[in-house]
């Protein structure tokens, strides 16, 4: 008997371990790739939407704001930005927490917000219920709403559910899945609990990162590379120009 | 043809967000231009078979071209801050006047054609394949974007429409399906000089005539110099400012400015307008060959300065464009640049609007005014959307929405800002920019100018406003024609050097 179960959870372990490095191959290949497309298509004028900061430092400034706090999404809709902040500030919690299945030993930080991240989670599904209920109750949002689009919020507040039951009501072999992560990280596959929770916790975390770099989650990297955001208001002061712009010049 | 009926949306005291009405305006259509005019500004004449592909071709190369789409067709996540934000929404109800709704008429093309998603799986993320039925409402609601950038400020990635709508002008351009109104008009700026079509005799007439009528007002002799080789400042403006009312009257205020200060300046023939319709047809290679006409007649006149009169585009093009389209500007290290910038007098701003022109003067105390010669008028301000989000003036930041206030606080004694949320970078589009001010959409334009018209309406009950100054020709002229529709009176709007003309001291008669 111990022997066939070693062996059950050993084919359970590898297909994990497999979904896991395509899942990773294709979130990091496929965002490079993407990243690669917006760094070399050139931004051949000046838009900053202004007013804009007139210098490089200014840009920082401002592009950090947007990250921080969704300045832009503050001042366009006051219940999208309160339901988007606090998931995403929500996720950055989680995400750090979840760290410690990462590394050993565990750093001080996440040690630091392990309390905190417990209950980000329940934040965070918070905030994703808010802005799919926005999906539902405002006409206008109702109509640009997409299947896409409940997918990825279902996709997001299921992952949240199944980490939450997890943590609250149906503990699994954390352990056992700290050890298994480690090992996907050395190339040494160890076993993997079948807990039903927690394989579909990491199938859909999975999900997520195949879908990211093909998907709307690409609005990560998109704000850094968007133009009216990320240029400085100088145009008069320094001549700006594109290499296919400026082969005009020559002609 | 006959302009179908419309009703003109009713003005109430506090803005209300419009529930959706789906296909309130799909009937909104400009006419088409004819293969005469699409094939002056080297467009194919009209649609023929293939286009599709062609089409399809076009986005791909525009994409390679331009960050901006590339990084805006994958960027949005559909949250909707955009939503409430278009005039034309609020004015009409109609979703896909949503700015992220007009920007998914492109996406769904996008996805299908050049993402996995949308080649796999083009039910589940609105992929659909470029077709009749696409391009006919590409047609309708790509022409009912004024270009204006308001839904940009509010985006949390910056997703900016007016990329996306320029886009989507250029590839119907570039496959034969073009706009009579802007097109016409770029045909004319090439052949003749200006988008009024306005010849050089005509033109030199206009200006003597004007300083005949500037004589009889104030008994000086102001000049409105054309072609004056040698000038300190060469004016560029919008043709609009020789023949329109109430433009000309800024034209006037820029040559008694020029007059009182004692700057030596001029205008020219072959730079006859400052208007730049390339920008709202997206056409890279029509924006450069207008400014073109501006570098050469610089050039030519060997002018020291060049100063760009009251028009919200033509202040977009100058500002932030000219110095990568022509080299007008500083920093230039390519022969091309330097040839310019070199004559062109690096103490001064290149180009610099009049505004920046006129508040330096004020700033120095070389202009005096008799202020109460605008007491008669109760005076706002619209910011003009092209300036506001655009745009700068000054030194800072925000300079566009301070200078011209404080020109207005100069000349004139009564002066009250609508609504915030309506003004500076939040402001409405009056309803008519973006190559859409034709009066084949006309009931657009009505409708477009109702969140401004709203606002306008609370300081005309609150303070008694009965001036709004702009500092855009097509503003000036949009304004005129739908002011009488909100029963206000048309000539409620003009310019703000309108308002210097008035209150300037030109020193004693000759």
């Amino acid at each position: 008997m111990p022997g066939r179960r070693g062996a059950a959870v050993t084919a359970l372990s590898l297909a994990y371990a497999a979904l896991f490095y395509v899942a990773t191959a294709v979130f990091v290949v496929g965002l490079a790739l993407k990243i690669r497309g917006y760094a070399r298509t050139p931004a051949p004028l000046k838009i900053p939407t202004t007013p804009a900061p007139t210098s490089g430092g200014g840009v920082a400034l401002r592009l950090t704001r947007e990250v921080l706090f969704f300045e832009s999404l503050f001042k366009g809709s006051k219940w999208t930005w309160l339901f988007g902040w606090l998931f995403h500030a929500s996720l950055l919690l989680v995400l750090l927490r979840h760290l410690r299945y990462f590394q050993e030993p565990v750093w001080a930080p996440v040690v630091f917000v392990q309390f905190i991240g417990t209950w980000a989670g329940v934040t965070m599904v918070v905030g994703l219920a808010g802005l799919w209920a926005r999906r539902f109750l405002v006409d206008r949002v109702r109509y640009i709403s997409t299947p896409s689009d409940h997918l990825h919020l279902a996709l997001l507040i299921a992952i949240g559910l199944s980490g939450l039951t997890m943590r609250f009501v149906a503990h699994t072999d954390v352990v056992a899945v700290k050890a298994f992560m480690l090992g996907l990280m050395r190339f040494s596959i160890q076993p993997l609990p079948a807990d039903p929770l927690l394989l579909i916790h990491l199938t859909l975390v999975a999900v997520l990162m195949i879908v990211f770099p093909v998907s709307k989650l690409l609005h990560a990297p998109g704000l850094f590379f968007s133009p009216t955001r990320n240029q400085s208001d100088d145009p008069r002061e320094s001549r700006h120009l594109a290499a296919w712009a400026s082969a005009l010049d020559k002609s | 043809m006959a302009a179908a009926k419309f009703e003109t949306p009713a003005l109430k005291p506090y803005p209300v967000i419009p529930l959706v009405a789906e296909g309130a305006m799909a009937h909104s259509k400009p006419f088409v231009a004819p293969a005469k005019i699409q094939e002056a500004v080297g467009f194919p004449g009209e649609l023929t078979d293939g286009w599709e592909q062609r089409a399809v071709a076009k986005m791909g190369e525009l994409l390679d071209k331009y960050r901006s789409l590339r990084v805006y067709m994958d960027a949005c996540v559909h949250c909707g801050a955009c939503s409430d934000k278009c005039h034309y929404y609020l004015g009409t109800g109609d979703p896909k006047n949503m700015p992220v709704a007009r920007q998914d008429l492109m996406r769904a093309v996008y996805r299908r054609y050049f993402t996995f998603a949308g080649k796999h799986f083009p039910r589940l993320v609105g992929a659909v394949d470029m077709s009749k039925d696409v391009l006919d409402q590409w047609w309708s609601y790509y022409n009912q974007c004024s270009e204006c950038r308001r839904c940009s400020v509010f985006c949390p990635y910056g997703i900016d429409t007016a990329e996306i709508t320029m886009a989507a002008r250029e590839i119907m351009d570039s496959v034969g399906l073009g706009q009579k109104y802007a097109n016409e008009i770029i045909g004319k700026v090439h052949r003749i000089g200006n988008n009024l079509g306005i010849p050089g005799p005509a033109l030199e007439d206009t200006l003597l005539g004007l300083e005949e009528d500037t004589k009889d007002e104030t008994g000086v002799d102001v000049r409105f110099p054309l072609d004056a080789k040698g000038a300190e400042v060469l004016l560029v403006t919008p043709s609009a400012d020789f023949f329109s009312e109430p433009h000309v009257d800024s034209l006037i205020g820029y040559a008694k400015v020029f007059h009182a200060a004692g700057i030596s300046w001029t205008l020219s023939t072959k730079a006859s307008e400052a208007g730049n319709f390339g920008l709202f047809i997206g056409n890279y290679e029509q924006l450069r060959k207008i400014a073109l006409r501006i570098r050469e007649a610089a050039l030519e006149l060997g002018v020291k300065r060049i100063v760009v009169g009251e028009c919200g585009h033509a202040w977009r093009v100058a500002y932030s464009f000219w110095n990568t389209l022509v080299g007008i500007g500083a920093g230039g290290k390519d022969p091309f640049a330097i040839e310019l910038q070199n004559q062109l007098d690096g103490r001064y701003k290149q180009p610099m609007h009049i505004c920046e022109l006129t508040y330096d003067l004020i700033q120095r105390g070389a202009l005096k005014f008799d202020k109460e010669k605008n007491d008669g008028r109760i005076i706002t301000f619209h910011d003009s959307c092209n300036v506001a989000r655009a745009s700068r003036m000054g030194d800072f930041a925000g300079g566009q929405f301070v200078i011209p206030r404080e020109i207005i606080k100069a000349v004139a004694s009564n002066f009250h800002d609508m609504a915030a949320g309506t003004t500076h970078e939040a402001t409405f589009c009056c309803g008519g920019g973006g190559g859409l001010l034709t009066d084949d959409l006309l009931e657009l334009r009505v409708k477009g100018a109702l969140p401004r018209m709203e606002a306008l309406k609370n300081v005309v009950d609150v303070h008694g406003v009965n001036f709004m100054a702009t500092i855009c020709a097509i503003c000036k002229a949009q304004f005129s024609k739908v002011l009488p529709y909100y029963g206000f009176d048309m000539s409620m709007v003009g310019g703000v050097h309108q308002l210097v003309s008035k209150a300037i001291r030109l020193g004693e008669p000759h």
